[in-house]
């Protein structure tokens, strides 16, 4: 079906999913203002906000199988294929999140309902990331994750590593927002205009594909989403922020924020700066190089969380060798991947969690010895795991990884597929 | 429907059988994968019969399977491949009645897993689309990661952590450039296709790909160069086998490494005959081919460890296999696919015999033997027919092969002909005076005079291999007549494809 997004009807049709999640969002924050003293208090908003997200996955799953379009005019809500299977992706991850907090928030006794509040809020915000079709929408969503997700990170008040981590990514992550504000303010005094089609048709109508302004600006965007992908250089807060962070908060920052994070990012590199050859040879450089040091360090890391938290990085190098090929092959190839190593890496960061004991901040790699032994089957999910994390056939990870090396290849960019493998290679140490 | 379906009947069976394993109880596994096994070889047999002796792909099967991508399930045999996938029939239940003693812990893991890997090597030899060709590829080597890592011996993790990598990065190296090749094929013809039959005819005769097809013959090349091993790339090896179950060394050596020289049969050379043909590219491997073989028996003679030993031959063997394939003419390659089925059956038989001796002493250093003929005349006797057969003693399997390469090569490379000789020699010189000092002189070591003779388990292990090596060496018309018109096939397509190029320069 085609929606007029000009008109207030159809528009609250588009934003269906936002609208439920905002109001079971509201709902759970009424109920946690009563109900948050025991831990059956705590398994409550966890459920609720379970339903929470599985209604506002139904909405998702309803819009698609309509075929929602939209029609009229560029507006400032995308509807296409893209935002619902991305959406599709961050409402999952948030659903695992949860249920993987429920024995982890017992464990640590850590009695703050509002985490789960907060965790929906952040969904709230990505699912508008993935969605906009407009600079400011895109900012405000993105700051609506991203204060979520610095108090998340923190919500472990006894611990003095989750408080360095909550500052470390509160302050670097404030130094992004600004970056990506000042890009956007650029952006919109070269063209007139916040909207990504609008930016695009102006960019081509007036010839502004070597207007500094233009160029400086798109630069400031991709420093602010450098920060919040982690690719190098700007991954520095990545590592002690997953360390610090309550371990299900790391799966969920390594997972649905890096998602939202490329999604938007694809969007408004594919939309609004297709003329602008320029971004090509940076992502390309960004890709290189996050990729090669991701990889070198995830090899010296002891910790598990350490050791994944660095090798998130280096798949971040991954996403930005389908960034950067630019065609739609790379597009598809991006939520493939996206899917697969979000599954994955969920599960990594859970069957750490679920290693841990009370009070434990680090799992070394050396403690998983006889893992087999005791727990055979979390071994053997832990196997899989990383076995897809590598891309071997038969797991997602490979089928993953061959849909970016295709789209890699056919767009001519040998060299960048070929760095891939050998980093690939690397990560096999 | 024999023909169409056996190939995909080896593939399925050993996985089916693989989930039977795990799912019976610890102290069936072994005899459940021994039975399963032995089944995978009574599909295979009948394949001796009903393969024609000509060229071209036989019992192909070619069913749609990504169609979005040129992807296609498209399996077949031909003179080169069948008596691989006969041979990995024939050592696996080998393999498993070997480990009957051997593999004490977690056995159904371990049968699992080396049904798993049956598949993975048939899979290799049989995959003519290149997709499925690198699945197989990988499949196979994460059974043998865990086969060396859980089972192996002290120094396992670092062993087949080195295994393991050293393959990764060939393999993944290769997939880059199979994606290439596809696409630039794909560019010139406009139809983008990993079919095997497809890539070869739209390359032969136009010459090849120019200065890509340098870079994607190294990708290949590194790939396989490093399973075969040559001899920069052999440091794998060594560790691998000596760490590894006898299970695994013996698959290791009798199938792993022939996927290399197959790789360059089937794959290297059809694809690159200019690049392969280039007199740079010839000296270089002819050069390695030699180092191989003269190195490796050096180095084998100075081993104390019998099964290191072993280790070291198989990279003077191969070495010899990779000169007959670069020699290109009937007799060489001819030469080359006997030895790659000998050294399969002698070393697989050295590898059971060590470890044997290993299961009785626990010890693998040749100086902990001596003079065991007289208390266990049985292994001894074994022991000394392997050893001729690795040699190359007329009349065994060993000969037949290095006799034909030899003589093929030599109208090729005379030169290097002759170095690549004194690699029999040495072979005398590292395998008999070990020999002497396990088997013969004096028995001074109190405890080999307690060791027991070879059970009836043990020699239903050892009799099949010692049959075929004798008969190999006595009568090896059967093969060879089998393996003959692919290899004409081959051998006429690279030198005319070759001359095409040159020509055309």
């Amino acid at each position: 079906m085609t929606l007029d997004l000009a008109r207030y009807g159809d528009l609250v049709w588009a934003l269906l999913p936002e609208l439920v999640l905002t109001a079971a969002a509201l709902v759970l924050l009424l109920v946690v203002a009563w109900r948050h003293r025991s831990a059956s208090d705590l398994r409550l908003a966890g459920g609720l906000s379970l339903a929470g997200l599985a209604a506002a996955g139904a909405a998702v799953g309803w819009l698609w199988w309509q075929r929602a379009r939209a029609g009229g005019a560029p507006a400032m809500i995308a509807l296409d294929d893209f935002r619902f299977v991305t959406d599709g992706i961050v409402l999952g991850t948030a659903a695992v999140t949860v249920l993987v907090s429920f024995a982890y928030l017992e464990r640590e006794t850590l009695l703050a309902p509002e985490y789960y509040v907060l965790l929906l809020f952040a969904t709230l915000g990505m699912m508008l990331m993935i969605g906009g079709a407009d600079l400011m929408v895109v900012f405000l969503a993105l700051e609506l994750m991203s204060v979520a997700v610095y108090v998340l990170a923190g919500i472990n008040r006894k611990s003095a590593a989750a408080a360095e981590a909550a500052l470390k990514y509160f302050l670097l992550g404030a130094f992004a927002s600004g970056f990506l504000l000042y890009g956007i303010a650029l952006v919109y005094g070269a063209t007139g205009t916040t909207n990504l089609t609008q930016i695009g048709t102006a960019i081509r109508a007036g010839g502004l594909e070597q207007n500094p302004m233009l160029l400086i600006g798109l630069g400031l965007l991709l420093v602010g989403f450098g920060f919040k992908v982690a690719a190098v250089p700007f991954h520095m807060w990545a590592p002690d922020v997953y360390d610090g962070a309550p371990t299900p908060i790391t799966g969920y920052m390594a997972t649905a924020v890096k998602a939202a994070a490329f999604a938007a990012l694809v969007r408004i590199l594919n939309d609004a700066f297709s003329g602008v050859a320029v971004w090509h040879q940076v992502v390309w450089g960004l890709a290189v190089t996050t990729m090669v040091v991701g990889n070198l360090i995830a090899l010296a890391q002891r910790t598990l969380k350490r050791m994944l938290a660095y090798s998130s990085v280096a798949h971040a190098g991954y996403l930005l060798v389908a960034v950067a090929t630019g065609t739609r092959a790379g597009s598809g190839a991006l939520v493939f991947y996206l899917v697969a190593y979000s599954l994955v890496s969920l599960a990594a960061f859970a069957i750490v969690a679920a290693t841990g004991r009370a009070g434990e901040r680090d799992v070394r790699i050396d403690d998983l010895a006889g893992l087999a032994e005791r727990r055979p089957w979390l071994a053997f999910g832990l196997a899989v795991c990383m076995l897809s994390l590598l891309g071997f056939p038969g797991t997602a990870g490979f089928i993953g990884k061959w849909y970016i090396l295709v789209a890699a290849t056919w767009a001519g960019q040998f060299v960048l597929a070929a760095i891939l493998v050998l980093t690939s290679v690397v990560s096999a140490g | 429907m024999y023909e169409h379906g056996v190939l995909t009947a080896l593939l399925a069976w050993p996985v089916v059988a693989s989930a039977l394993v795990l799912l019976g109880p610890e102290r069936w596994a072994k005899h459940v994968a021994l039975a399963a096994s032995v089944v995978e070889f009574a599909i295979a047999v009948p394949l001796w019969w009903t393969f024609q002796p000509v060229a071209g792909m036989q019992c192909v099967l070619d069913l749609p399977w990504i169609p979005a991508w040129g992807i296609r399930y498209t399996v077949g045999v031909d003179g080169i491949s069948l008596f691989m996938v006969l041979l990995t029939a024939f050592l696996v239940p080998l393999s498993v009645l070997g480990s009957y003693r051997y593999i004490t812990t977690r056995q159904r893991g371990f049968y699992a897993l080396l049904l798993v890997l049956t598949s993975g090597m048939i899979g290799v030899f049989v995959a003519l689309d290149l997709f499925f060709f690198y699945v197989m590829w990988e499949v196979m080597l994460i059974p043998m990661y865990f086969i060396i890592g859980v089972w192996g011996g002290e120094r396992r993790l670092y062993a087949a952590l080195k295994f393991f990598v050293y393959t990764f990065f060939g393999s993944l190296l290769m997939l880059l450039a199979i994606l290439v090749l596809v696409y630039l094929v794909g560019r010139n013809t406009g139809q983008y296709s990993f079919s095997y039959a497809y890539l070869t005819a739209s390359l032969s005769g136009r010459g090849g790909l120019g200065p890509a097809a340098f870079w994607l013959f190294g990708a290949f090349f590194l790939a396989f160069a490093i399973k075969v091993p040559l001899v920069p790339f052999h440091t794998w090896l060594p560790d691998a086998h000596v760490e590894a179950p006898t299970a695994g060394s013996v698959l290791l050596a009798g199938i792993l490494l022939k996927m290399g020289t197959y790789g360059f049969l089937r794959f290297a050379l059809p694809f690159f005959p200019a690049v392969a043909l280039h007199p740079a590219i010839q000296a270089g491997v002819v050069g390695l081919a030699l180092v191989g073989i003269v190195y490796g028996g050096l180095v084998a003679m100075v081993q104390p460890d019998f099964k290191k030993l072993v280790a070291y031959s198989s990279v003077a063997h191969l070495g010899f296999v990779m000169l007959g394939i670069w020699a290109l003419t009937l007799q060489s390659v001819q030469g080359a696919l006997l030895i790659m089925i000998s050294h399969g059956i002698s070393t697989g038989a050295l590898f059971f015999l060590v470890g044997m001796l290993y299961e009785r002493r626990h010890s693998r250093l040749i100086a902990a033997f001596g003079g065991i003929a007289k208390v266990v005349p049985l292994l001894a006797a074994a022991l000394t027919l392997v050893s001729l057969s690795s040699i190359g003693l007329p009349a065994t399997n060993g000969f037949v092969g290095e006799f034909l390469v030899l003589i093929g090569a030599f109208r090729t490379y005379p030169r290097a002909t002759m170095v690549a000789t004194t690699g029999v020699i040495i072979a005398a010189m590292y395998l008999l005076p070990a020999l002497q000092r396990v088997i013969y002189n004096p028995l001074d070591k109190g405890a080999n005079e307690q060791l027991t003779d070879l059970s009836a388990r043990e020699l239903a292990v050892l009799v099949p291999l010692l049959v075929c090596i004798v008969w190999i060496g006595v009568y090896p018309k059967p093969i060879l007549r089998r393996t003959a018109p692919a290899a004409l096939q081959l051998i006429q397509s690279v030198r005319l494809d070759a001359a095409v190029f040159r020509a055309a320069r």
